[in-house]
């Protein structure tokens, strides 16, 4: 696979403060890597550099080939850009905007006019079109954030925390259309801060903290490297220490949440459950609960930087839990 | 397409996309139009003796002696609305948008210019109309007329570079805004509402190195005398100085506000 996205130690420093503290990184052709950090990690810097809105103090960084400062401009003919806060007008129309994108791709006249009018179509914006921006709610803003990005059918797309602030019917529809693009061969560079997001869209996460990458792989790489799956028993009747006793033969147990709870780590997730349930079962112990936990890019996050994720659980279904009631 | 092709493309596109915003937020329009026309008609009803005051220059009216001021009033509060535009396309990122653009940055700037050149044109447009609905004469004909025109649609543009400079610099409406009383203090101390020859010091000796006098002076005589050359030529001095003056200014911000990003 070609290389799309190609950094090296970069660096951008305000006066005192190392927002990117040299940071590497490499994305491949059509892929989507997941760019996962708190508020001030330095993952908006990183990608105002990338898309040649800020220069590095250090480092170098290349997009589709094209050096970030050598050749900002051919790097600009490539890129799609969504910043953060859909940088729209509130007075321009949906359609009067894709049409200014599209001059501004060079792409004139006729052919401007029909891009515009198949991406809105695309976005499901076509009755909106002729609606100011300021109408529009938050989820139609950022598709038409998305539809602008997209006027010049860019190889690579940078998405800046695509769905910060969406309801999750409008964060699914972008997830969708990302993924859709994604299967058209669009390279994406997404940021979020959502856990969530980084795991269903992402070929590969680089997690930032304060600047620098502390993990970077596959989703499933980075849960398997903090550890194996656990389970997680709610104890109705029955002593809990003989309880653990009994886990503590199956796998080595987790710190204790409360009184009534055991956590014991299982090496072949989900096939260890009824060991665990008949040998409960054996000893009289009734079991009100259980639930298989999987490792989440949370568990990685905090195993990697000391603490949660802002807006942990704020998407659904965050944890891989499996819940099976007794 | 061409590379000058494309860029006159884009600044056609922004400069429009500049005359659509100002005509959409009436906060743009009003000190370009609503206050220089009440000021023109408070000044015309309640000092219009003035003309008989000994070294007032020959005038039909003082309406029509006053057009040229009104004129430039609007011209140089377009220049402050075009600013404070740019300025809140900053803070609302929309700046972002054009420079991940493949276009030259300059555009950007000369796109802005552009709409507020336009607006210049409504504005000579709107008060040669209003004096000649209210019986001033236009001494110059057609000729002078379209001086004027031209006059003051290059000095919108000339200010409007000014305007762009400090929103490029600041990134901030507010600071832009805040130039607003400046503007009227600068257009007070020329002789845009006065003749320089009846102010009195140090008012006169401000006004005569105004370089907006020299504008002023440039738009009023084919209004009220016909077409001089002496004048056109210092007005066209004076732009061509502030043209440069908002050139350099814009160019330096520009490149300050890429490298803060």
């Amino acid at each position: 696979m070609s290389t799309a996205i190609s950094v090296e130690g970069l660096e951008r420093a305000f006066d005192e403060v190392l927002a990117v503290q040299g940071i590497d990184l490499e994305v491949g052709e059509g892929e989507i890597y997941g760019f996962l950090g708190p508020n001030g990690a330095g993952k908006t810097t990183t990608v105002r550099m990338l898309t040649t809105l800020l220069l590095p103090t250090g480092g170098r960084a290349t997009v589709a080939g094209h050096d970030v400062v050598g050749a900002a401009r051919q790097v600009r003919a490539t890129i799609g850009v969504a910043l953060q806060e859909a940088a729209l007008d509130p007075l321009m129309t949906g359609r009067e905007l894709i049409r200014l994108q599209a001059t501004l791709q060079g792409i004139a006249g006729a052919e401007g006019r029909r891009r515009a009018d198949d991406l809105l179509e695309r976005v499901d914006l076509a009755a909106a079109a002729d609606r100011r921006v300021g109408t529009y709610s938050g989820g139609m803003q950022r598709r038409l954030d998305l539809a602008a990005a997209l006027v010049h059918e860019p190889r690579v797309l940078f998405l800046d925390e695509p769905t910060t602030g969406l309801d999750p019917v409008s964060r699914k529809t972008i997830w969708e259309e990302v993924r859709a693009l994604n299967e058209e061969g669009t390279t994406v560079f997404l940021t979020t801060q959502y856990l969530e997001e980084a795991d269903q869209l992402a070929d590969n996460v680089g997690i930032i903290d304060s600047g620098r990458i502390v993990a970077e792989g596959t989703p499933a790489s980075l849960k398997a490297e903090i550890g194996h799956p656990h389970i997680r028993l709610q104890l109705e009747e029955g002593s809990i220490a003989e309880a653990e006793e009994i886990c503590a033969r199956i796998g080595p147990l987790l710190p204790p949440v409360d009184g009534r709870t055991v956590l014991v780590e299982v090496e072949h997730g989900a096939a260890d459950i009824p060991r665990v349930v008949r040998a409960l079962d054996e000893a009289g112990i009734g079991v009100g609960s259980l639930e298989l936990v999987r490792p989440s890019l949370d568990d990685v996050f905090v195993a990697k930087t000391g603490y949660h994720l802002e807006h942990e659980g704020e998407g659904d279904g965050e944890d891989e839990e499996e819940a099976v009631t007794a | 397409m061409s590379g000058l092709a494309k860029n006159l493309r884009v600044v056609q596109a922004l400069g429009l996309r500049s005359i659509r915003q100002t005509f959409r937020r009436p906060q743009l329009m009003a000190p370009i139009v609503v206050f220089p026309t009440l000021l023109l008609a408070i000044q015309t009803g309640g000092a219009g003796s003035a003309v008989n005051l000994p070294g007032f220059p020959p005038v039909q009216s003082f309406l029509q002696f006053m057009l040229a001021g009104a004129m430039m009033q609007s011209l140089m509060l377009a220049g402050n609305s075009g600013g404070i535009a740019l300025a809140v396309d900053i803070e609302m990122g929309f700046t972002d948008r054009l420079f991940a653009a493949p276009i030259s940055r300059y555009t950007i700037v000369l796109g802005r210019l552009a709409g507020t050149a336009a607006l210049g044109l409504f504005s000579a447009l709107w008060f040669l109309a209003i004096g000649l609905v209210f019986g001033a004469h236009i001494a110059g004909g057609i000729p002078g007329a379209l001086l004027a025109i031209a006059l003051v649609t290059a000095t919108a543009m000339a200010v409007g570079g000014i305007g762009a400079a400090v929103a490029l610099r600041s990134g901030s409406a507010s600071v832009v805004q805040g130039l607003f009383p400046l503007v009227l203090v600068v257009l007070f101390l020329s002789s845009a509402f006065f003749p320089v020859d009846l102010m009195i010091e140090p008012a006169q000796t401000i006004a005569q190195y105004n370089p907006l006098s020299l504008v002023v002076e440039g738009i009023r005589e084919p209004i009220i005398s016909g077409i001089a050359a002496s004048d056109t030529a210092y007005a066209l001095l004076a732009i061509a100085g502030i043209v440069a003056l908002g050139l350099v200014l814009s160019a330096r911000a520009l490149r300050h506000r890429l490298r803060v990003g």
